[in-house]
């Protein structure tokens, strides 16, 4: 073996010995530039083969070649090992506490439950075909009254009943008005839900407020029956309360409606008015049956304020009901106090956001 | 209307349990809203006493000790504290065991060192009347000690509590239950209380009656009594008016007491004596007029009222009140007793302009009936001979007469089908009309029927007999189906979807929704700087705070947003949607349009352990709500100073959409923040939504097929150019191509720019629907935008 020959595996040999002991990627480095380098032995032992005899040439530049490759291969792998030592090192130093809180969620918000409630029974009605009517929340005496059939002594009428504007106008004490205004708008088959704000002298407690929700319904058309009452409003409860609900009507009495009646769901908290362990229920009091809303067939001197219209009652017929916002969301959701709506406590708000 | 069920027996029996009676009743529209259990309990231990030995408490002065014969082998020792308490006597005696009227057992107890085996019971201790003077002296000797006292004195009773619609005043009335009761359970009813009428027609001497206003009274009956002895009514009489609410007062009181409650009627005696000249005429007041009502007071009548007078003047507000001057008292012995039928709505109007709601004015404003006078007459009559010991003066006095006459109603089978929804069999009909006193012929398409007197005013058309069947026949047989619709169709109109839309993305900004009142006052206003802005006001308002109605939505958030502070709460975001209310001259009604608006106090978002300090909401944190909100109603806005009262001034503007203002946003003058005791910034603003267009269906745009080329461009202009005006100008120069245009950087530094001056950075994006861009094309509209802004704004580009 000639003497480059000889020098070439012992260049070989030191430098994968320096590059198996390069312990981090600096010292690789050094190891590259001392034996790969521009300035290195083996280099310039390949760039010198032109000059060996030409006997020695071929076997030189071979075995020179294949060392620097070798050494390109494991500098190349030693590499690799030494990235990834350090990317683990690096990984580990970075470990954080898992426990510590998130990024706080960005603000959540939601709608009221006043508005919830509202939309949830908008959107049944809507399925079932009927529009959402609106009305002005200050009216004539002709619509809250005059026009519902009220007589002009109706205790309703009076100042403890109702708030004032004028001897004409007042704040509407329902959404019935809508009902006439509707009519009045649109010739029958007419369709409708109205909800809305409405006002009543009421002393401020658990279960009133001068101010409350409503959403009032009116379906006439040639054909409409207190059967088809009944079963409106059992699909409302349904969707409402739960599938399992019961509906009935009692007899009742109101100006606008004749035949009319209150209309009570079977309670969703209870059996046969008691809880599992044996208490009585607190939402029905025990009763099985509770009072939801007031409805009925529309009276016929309802119509007659807007018989121009197409609204002739020999021919065509139809039904009401209004029920209070507020209370089927205290019903539906358990709120004990009525005035826990217009506090706006955002406690309160959040828990259904 | 409080039945007691011992009273409703009299007439109807239904043999059903109290609860089962009262839930009928209520399915058939009598609803029962309580049944309360009036007197005392364990009955067996009340018995008829006999005092034997009445004798002095040797330790106490006003205690007797008594020995009792209650029909044991001995004597039972009873010490007793009433006065009156005398050997001989027969007593109502309860012994230990028994249940007293509040629900206290009695037990045996000795009395300053003396044992009592029960009690010698009052009239109120056995609930049937108030007295608590003395001892219940029962006035019959022929009792037999230790005999039952249930025998003798209805001790205990159910109530039946019941709300009777305002078209039912025949309701009010226990023999109008018992016809209920009759109708919605078959048991038998009785003939009723005035079927044998002791009296008769015909004048009565020494009294005349003149009605003046026959319209306003259709019918006045009176009878004349002599021989009355004014005293105690008996225990049977006050025990019916006590459990039935009525506080037992004399027997000619009570009498008309009774005979109201009974047949639905009021009545008034009067004390014949005492009406001067032995007349009475009814007629309209004189405005001003003067009455001195029982209960002492003078009250000033208007000439809408009715009164009855007598040769001496006014006497008594008809259907109201009657008169002090011809009251009935205890040396009273001629009595004049009136049965009148009055004008409803008359009488209801009266006793509300003079705050005198009475038993007598709820039922007559409901409209009583002509007929029902004289079934009240009868029902007097025979008590006023029975308890009084009266002598009935022959003849009635009877001004009108009757009612009209009752319609004849046709009920068609079709007509009841079409309305329930199923058809109720025309027998079946027949039958619950018959039972209801309707009288029922059979007819080609149905049945022709003629309601009872009692029914005149409910019952007047086929739909209100239609309802009278319907509920006897029991509502729950109706099917439950669901209406044709013949083509209507659900669904809500633009305009509620916009209001949805704009709630949800506040909503999705981190807002909740608050619902404030629509009520408002003078110190709201104030505190607002407000206070000459036009109100609507209310007439009759609940409080000076409630006064008017809201003209802003600010007020009500502003209250939630110190409750909610002042409760702790770091960070206040709230909206709230809903209508104000602004006066508008002219118009019967106020202009009312739907707002929203929103106030942001605090934190814009929560701190944490990584971000201890995050900004405060401010001026520029509610524009982002508002751009929020108006993007997701595709409505481009721009805002100009602007300036509101309430608003701090260098921070106030005005939101402009589609060039018109619709609505203010700024931060609160420190000053209003301070009236609500809020220290923080306060960042807010309002608008009119319904000012906000509803956006025409997006057509689509082709956005990705051709890229778009973005640069930044750095402006400098003087301080005064709003960035808005930067914007606009770069816009028209840089148009058609430049797609958008942001201000991202605001830079100020005198030594570079130049005193005055402010640098702002601005990323633009150009963009061709058809094409990629060239170079040459973007570098022509950026020469274009530069030179726009050297001519319009005097501003330069800087080097990039």
């Amino acid at each position: 073996m000639s003497e480059t020959l000889e020098r070439v595996a012992q260049i070989r040999t030191e430098a994968e010995d320096a590059i198996a002991r390069a312990a981090t990627s600096d010292e690789l480095e050094q190891a590259r530039i001392k034996y790969l380098g521009r300035k290195a032995e083996l280099p310039n032992l390949l760039r010198a083969v032109a000059q060996l005899p030409p006997d020695e040439r071929a076997q030189t530049g071979r075995t020179a070649n294949e060392a620097r490759q070798a050494l390109d291969r494991a500098i190349d792998s030693r590499h690799a090992d030494l990235a990834t030592n350090e990317l683990n090192r690096r990984l580990e130093q970075d470990r954080i506490d898992v426990t510590l809180p998130a990024d706080p969620l960005p603000n959540l918000g939601g709608l009221h439950l006043l508005t919830q409630t509202r939309r949830e029974i908008e959107e049944v009605f809507i399925g079932l075909g009927f529009d959402v009517a609106e009305g002005p929340e200050v009216e004539t005496v002709f619509y809250n009254f005059t026009a519902l059939n009220t007589p002009a002594t109706h205790p309703s009428r009076q100042k403890t009943d109702t708030f004032y504007i004028s001897d004409q106008v007042l704040l509407r004490t329902h959404t019935s008005p809508v009902q006439i205004r509707s009519m009045e708008l649109h010739p029958p088959p007419l369709y409708i839900i109205v909800p809305g704000r409405v006002y009543r002298p009421d002393p401020t407690d658990a279960t009133h407020a001068p101010q409350f929700h409503q959403i009032e319904g009116l379906a006439v058309d040639t054909d409409v029956t207190l059967g088809d009452l009944k079963g409106t409003l059992e699909v409302f409860a349904r969707s409402v309360f739960g599938e399992e609900r019961e509906i009935r009507l009692r007899p009742d009495f109101f100006p606008f409606t004749e035949p009319s009646v209150e209309v009570d769901v079977s309670c969703f908290n209870c059996t046969g008015g008691f809880l599992a362990d044996g208490s009585r229920c607190p939402v029905c009091k025990g009763d099985v049956w509770i009072e939801i809303l007031g409805a009925g067939m529309v009276d016929p001197n309802v119509f007659g304020f807007v018989r121009d219209n197409g609204y002739d009652s020999e021919r065509i017929q139809g039904f009401a009901f209004g029920m209070g916002v507020e209370r089927i969301a205290m019903l539906k959701y358990g709120v004990p106090d009525l005035r826990m709506f217009f506090d706006n406590d955002v406690r309160f708000l959040e828990q259904f956001g | 209307m409080r039945v007691p069920l011992e009273w409703l027996h009299q007439y109807c029996r239904p043999e059903l349990s109290t609860d089962s009676l009262a839930q009928r009743l209520t399915m058939t529209g009598t609803k029962v809203e309580a049944i309360e259990r009036h007197g005392v309990g364990e009955l067996d231990n009340f018995v008829v006493g006999r005092v034997v030995k009445a004798e002095q408490h040797p330790d106490a002065d006003r205690l007797r000790v008594c020995l009792v014969d209650i029909g044991e082998s001995e004597p039972s020792q009873i010490v007793c504290g009433a006065p009156n308490v005398a050997a001989g006597q027969t007593v109502a005696v309860a012994k230990p065991g028994a249940v007293m009227p509040d629900g206290t057992k009695l037990g045996k107890a000795k009395l300053r060192g003396v044992v009592s085996n029960g009690m010698i019971l009052a009239e109120d201790e056995l609930a049937i009347g108030t007295d608590h003077e003395g001892i219940l002296v029962l006035e019959d000797d022929h009792l037999v000690p230790g005999s039952p006292l249930e025998n003798v004195l209805t001790l205990a009773t159910d109530v039946l509590e019941f709300e009777i619609t305002s078209n039912r005043p025949d309701c009010l009335a226990v023999y109008g239950i018992a016809r209920e009761a009759h109708a919605a359970t078959g048991a038998e009813l009785d003939a009723p209380p005035w079927s044998e009428d002791p009296g008769g027609g015909g004048p009565v001497e020494g009294v005349t009656i003149e009605v003046e206003d026959p319209d306003l009274c259709p019918r006045f009956t009176a009878r004349a009594f002599d021989d009355v002895k004014i005293g105690p009514s008996p225990p049977w009489l006050k025990a019916r008016l006590t459990a039935a609410g009525q506080r037992p007062i004399s027997n000619v009181v009570d009498i008309t007491n009774y005979v109201m409650l009974l047949t639905g009627q009021p009545l008034h005696a009067f004390d014949l004596d005492r009406v001067a000249g032995g007349a009475l005429t009814v007629r309209r007041a004189r405005q001003g007029e003067g009455v001195e009502t029982l209960d002492g007071q003078t009250r000033t009548l208007d000439d809408q009222m009715v009164l009855i007078a007598d040769a001496d003047g006014p006497t008594s507000i008809a259907g109201v009140m009657g008169g002090a001057r011809s009251e009935v008292e205890p040396g009273t012995t001629r009595v004049l007793m009136e049965a009148a039928t009055w004008d409803g709505p008359n009488i209801h109007r009266t006793a509300w302009a003079l705050g005198l709601q009475s038993e007598a004015s709820l039922r007559f404003e409901k409209q009583l009936q002509p007929e029902q006078t004289m079934d009240a007459q009868a029902v007097a009559t025979q008590l006023m001979v029975e308890v009084c010991g009266a002598t009935l003066n022959p003849g009635t006095i009877d001004v009108g007469g009757d009612g009209p006459r009752l319609p004849t109603i046709a009920l068609r089978d079709a007509h009841v089908e079409s309305l329930l929804g199923a058809p109720i069999p025309r027998e079946r009909s027949a039958e619950i009309l018959r039972s209801l006193e309707f009288e029922v012929w059979l007819a080609p398409e149905g049945l022709d029927t003629t309601p009872p007197y009692f029914r005149r005013g409910d019952i007047t058309r086929e739909v209100d007999v239609i309802e009278e069947v319907a509920r006897l026949d029991g509502l729950e047989k109706l099917p439950s189906t669901l209406p044709s619709r013949h083509g209507a169709y659900g669904r809500l109109t633009p305009r509620q979807r916009l209001r949805r839309r704009a709630a949800d993305a506040l909503v999705a900004q981190g807002l909740f929704e608050s619902v404030g009142w629509s009520f408002a006052g003078a110190e709201q206003l104030r505190r607002l700087r407000l206070a000459d802005a036009p109100v609507v006001e209310l007439e009759n308002p609940m409080s000076a705070e409630q006064a008017t109605l809201r003209v802003t939505l600010l007020g009500s958030l502003l209250d939630a947003a110190h409750r909610n502070l002042a409760q702790g709460a770091p960070i206040v975001r709230l909206f709230e949607a809903g209508a104000v209310f602004l006066p508008d001259r002219g118009e019967q009604l106020p202009h009312e349009t739907y707002r929203v608006a929103a106030v942001l106090i605090g934190d814009v978002r929560h701190p944490s352990w990584r971000d201890a300090d995050p900004p405060k909401a401010d001026f520029f944190a509610a524009k982002g709500a508002l751009e929020g909100l108006l993007r997701s109603l595709r409505a481009p806005y721009e805002l100009e100073p602007g300036a509101e009262p309430f608003l701090h001034p260098g921070r106030a503007a005005q939101i402009n959409v589609a060039g018109s203002p619709i609505g203010w946003i700024g931060e609160l003058h420190p000053l209003v923040a301070a009236e609500w005791n809020i220290e923080q910034t306060v960042a807010a603003f309002e608008l009119d939504l319904d000012a906000v267009p509803v956006p025409p269906t997006q057509a689509y745009r082709d956005v990705t097929t051709f890229p778009e080329v973005r640069e930044d461009l750095a402006v400098v202009v003087s301080e005064d150019v709003p960035a808005a005006r930067v914007l606009d100008t770069v816009r028209r120069g840089g148009a058609p191509l430049l797609h958008s245009a942001e201000v991202f950087d605001v830079y100020r530094n005198p030594e570079t720019l130049g005193e005055g001056n402010v640098s702002l950075a601005l990323r633009l994006s150009y963009r061709a629907p058809d094409r990629t861009l060239r170079d040459e094309e973007v570098a022509e509209r950026r020469e274009a935008i530069a030179s726009a802004l050297a001519e319009e704004l005097g501003g330069r580009v800087r080097a990039a």
